[in-house]
């Protein structure tokens, strides 16, 4: 069986343009989305307390909100989850209170309210204001240390050109998953970067996969008596790649579904974010990694001698 | 073909059988025989345990402060001593002021000073008969140090008196304590025992003193204002004011034990106190003293009574009452059994998961794994047939890898974790498409059937290592930043990556060299 006929011949970097138009289009959307929108940031990194509650039975929004009220919390955002008999109750954190009592509480205010045997806690999430911050930093030093390693990883394996045209491409779609999350208005938490880091690696697999190829191929061109240009040689490798890239995203994409469908609430958002990661992912390692590697053709001094040496290199 | 060597044959078999050693304590109790290296099962993190899980900050300064209060005590008595008179004797944070009454004293108590306190403080000079004393810098570290290292000890104490299994009580960073205790869900009042100080204090009452002036504003020398509990009476909340000698007769660390009592006047829980040798002395001579005087028992800085003493009490023990649940009494006899925590603590994150919670997330994980490699394993099959079949041997040795790593090296398995795994199923494959996808161009280039396996294995290796690298990086880097739950992707991720590089080269390889070593010629390969 085969997903590509290997007699299929598209042309992908002619079609550049084209991509750089609905690239452009899909980065200034998220930007837009991002910037009048913004993350809807989780206690993560505003600081603040979530409790998880299971009713026996289905309970109506407001009547949770009427019980917890009296205990100075009726402006919390109180939300289904998952299942109508599972309740999430969000609080910020407020000035003076630095400490974890909001869901000593709430507890308390829904167990008088609906009697101890009617609730369950599910879970109990508490960040101060402090370790908000810290997360915070963590989180974008995370990225930002990933993006410079691999930049100096593949910068030592392939040109500063080729490294430059992963990182734009692994910018690409961190704007573009950002952007979604901004628009669907989903939660953005700890989990989610770690999904986001993911999609860097895997935006970066698919990649490489393609450059190891172009690599591969300009080699074998500079050899001939009539070299094929740069452009075709980019494209054919595409070619090649093709198939192994979709039968990857597809395995890949089967197996996140699973996580997305069956792993659960907590785990859903996470799903989400490489569902996304993953689509934009491997568009981006045809239409944007190579396209900014081509255009930076010639751009960077010792480009020469970095091929004759690359060339000499198994 | 080239010919798979021996010794990498071995190394498959012993990898297999040690990860089926490795992957067997999960499943089932080992046999006593069982190396013990291979006999743990997985760690499952709390969030699919359930429990209890607090980070508290500790605040060291106040340890600092109390630490240099403590020391006006030993200023005073210095000083006395020699018959120096002061005016002022005052500590504010790493400071100790004191003001010498007469200039004729200054060389006399800039000695004693010294002799006292040079080891730990620096001195200021004499300027307008005060003296200034700041603690060294490396001391405060030092009582910083300290605090948090006896907070956790306390904290321990105090956990382990719930009878709960497993707790886990670790520094984190500097002024930080991590606590998990699994299993337990009351997350209220694992908050309520782990976060009061408990700091017990007995203080006589001034009874001379007029309590209505000090309340206006004229403190008697020497005396303090505290309050008792919160009441409420005609629909108002009030405390009740005592008038109380600031110096601490007693405190909770001369106590040797606590135990929840019934007071028999009120027929109310209570928990009766047991002094140590010390603490006994000192409280036979402070009854013996002040008998018809009433002694304020203070508790977090709140009076919780102030019972008259009626005789002399030489049995070396006490009672604190104050209308207390069963559950309270009991909890408060924890925390003074305990000790009291050096300085005041925080909570600055919890995560708690009930255990129904974890249940579920276990069964959820569980199932997107076999659901998830159930499809890849059908969609390989399809794709790559003969091939696939040995696309998904590795991945299904992968798997067991995987969990006899994370068992052999002691990882902690959580939902984020699991997803890795998830993940990991879905990229472990992508090596060997690279692999038949080589293998097929180099089919169509018209390669014979074996030298296609070979160009198509050694081509697509740099590829692979490559990818796979890049890939780790971010785990990495995931791994340093990220925190629980996180981690535990990172983990699943990175053992993932580095197991399917083995399963997917390396073990695939061996099977298709074996099934074709002992065919002859192949015309066709069934990929």
């Amino acid at each position: 069986m085969q997903l590509i006929r290997s007699d299929l011949h598209f042309d992908f970097i002619g079609k550049r343009k084209i991509a750089m138009v609905i690239s452009a289009v899909m980065l200034l959307a998220s930007l837009g989305t991002l910037a009048v929108k913004g993350l809807n940031f989780g206690i993560d990194f505003t600081g603040g307390t979530l409790v998880e509650v299971k009713f026996d039975k289905a309970p109506a929004i407001s009547d949770v909100r009427d019980a917890i009220s009296p205990k100075g919390y009726g402006n919390a955002v109180i939300q289904e989850f998952g299942a109508p008999e599972e309740i999430l109750i969000r609080v910020q954190n407020r000035d003076d209170e630095n400490s974890s009592t909001i869901s000593t509480a709430i507890l308390d205010g829904l167990s008088e309210a609906f009697t101890a045997d009617a609730i369950e806690m599910r879970r109990v999430e508490f960040v101060g204001p402090q370790v908000g911050e810290e997360l915070t930093q963590a989180g974008i030093m995370a990225v930002l240390v990933a993006m410079l390693a691999i930049l100096i990883y593949v910068t030592f394996r392939f040109e500063f050109r080729f490294a430059l045209g992963a990182d734009a491409a692994l910018l690409h779609d961190i704007t573009i998953v950002l952007g979604l999350f901004a628009l669907t208005g989903k939660e953005f938490t700890l989990p989610v970067i770690a999904a986001l880091l993911t999609v860097i690696g895997y935006s970066l697999n698919d990649t490489i996969v393609v450059f190891d190829r172009i690599r591969e191929n300009m080699a074998a061109n500079r050899k001939r008596k009539t070299p094929d240009n740069e452009v075709s040689v980019v494209n054919g490798s595409i070619n090649l790649t093709l198939s192994r890239t979709l039968m990857t995203s597809i395995t890949t994409l089967l197996v996140v579904l699973a996580l997305f469908f069956m792993g659960g609430e907590v785990i859903h958002d996470f799903a989400f974010a490489l569902i996304a990661g993953i689509l934009v992912g491997t568009y981006s390692s045809i239409y944007v990694a190579s396209p900014v590697m081509l255009s930076l053709e010639g751009k960077f001094k010792g480009d020469e001698d970095e091929i004759k040496e690359m060339e000499a290199r198994p | 073909m080239h010919s798979f060597p021996r010794w990498k044959t071995w190394l498959i078999l012993t990898v297999l059988v040690v990860s089926l050693m490795g992957a067997l304590p999960n499943l089932m109790t080992p046999p006593t025989w069982w190396p013990t290296s291979l006999s743990k099962p997985m760690n499952l993190g709390l969030d699919l345990k359930g429990g209890i899980h607090l980070v508290l900050e500790v605040d060291v300064d106040k340890a600092v402060s109390h630490g240099v209060e403590g020391d006006i005590d030993t200023a005073r008595q210095a000083l006395r001593k020699e018959k120096i008179r002061y005016s002022k004797l005052a500590a504010e944070g790493n400071i100790l002021s004191i003001a010498i009454k007469n200039s004729d004293d200054l060389a006399a108590a800039e000695k004693i000073l010294t002799e006292a306190f040079g080891g730990n403080y620096m001195l200021a000079p004499a300027a307008d008969k005060l003296f200034t004393l700041t603690l060294k810098e490396s001391m405060a570290e030092e009582t910083r140090k300290l605090a948090v290292d006896q907070a956790i000890e306390v904290i321990r104490g105090r956990i382990d008196a719930l009878g709960t299994t497993e707790p886990v009580i670790i520094k984190q960073g500097k002024q930080r304590i991590l606590i998990q205790i699994p299993g337990f869900e009351d997350s209220a009042r694992a908050k309520q025992l782990i976060g009061r100080t408990a700091q017990l204090q007995f203080k006589l009452v001034d009874e001379k003193g007029d309590l209505d002036k000090a309340l206006s504003g004229q403190l008697p020398n020497g005396d303090i204002i505290m309050y008792g509990p919160e009441q409420s009476r005609n629909g108002q909340t009030y405390r009740q004011p005592y008038l109380l000698k600031k110096r601490t007769e007693l405190s909770g660390s001369e106590i040797a034990d606590a135990r929840v009592s019934i007071d028999s006047r009120f027929n109310e829980y209570a928990v009766t106190l047991k002094f140590n040798s010390k603490g006994a002395r000192k409280f036979d001579k402070l009854t013996t003293a002040h008998v018809g005087e009433r002694f304020a028992i203070i508790l977090e800085d709140t009076v919780t009574s102030a019972p008259v003493i009626r005789e002399r009490i030489a049995g070396g023990s006490a009672q604190i009452t104050g209308s207390f649940t069963p559950e309270e009494a009991h909890d408060l006899a924890i925390v003074l059994r305990a000790g009291a925590l050096p300085a005041p603590v925080m909570v600055v994150e919890e995560r708690s998961i009930g255990p129904s919670l974890g249940q579920d997330s276990i069964d959820q994980g569980v199932n997107s794994i076999i659901f998830g490699s159930i499809l890849v394993l059908i969609f390989m099959g399809i794709y790559y047939r003969m091939f696939g079949l040995v696309a998904n041997l590795a991945l299904v040795f992968n798997m067991l890898l995987i969990l006899a790593a994370m068992s052999i090296i002691g990882g902690t398995l959580t939902l984020p974790g699991m997803a890795g795994i998830v993940l990991t199923i879905g990229m472990a494959v992508d090596a060997n498409v690279l692999i038949f996808e080589r293998i097929r161009e180099e089919l169509r280039l018209g390669k014979t059937p074996l030298a296609a396996i070979d160009g198509g294995y050694d081509k697509a290796l740099s590829t692979i290592v490559d990818a796979n690298i890049t890939t780790l990086i971010a785990a990495i880097v995931l791994f340093q930043f990220g925190s629980g739950p996180v981690k535990g992707f990172a983990i699943t991720l990175s053992v993932g990556i580095l197991a399917s590089m083995f399963t997917a080269i390396t073990v695939t390889r061996g099977i298709v060299a074996l099934s074709t070593a002992k065919r002859g010629r192949i015309e066709k390969l069934s990929i």
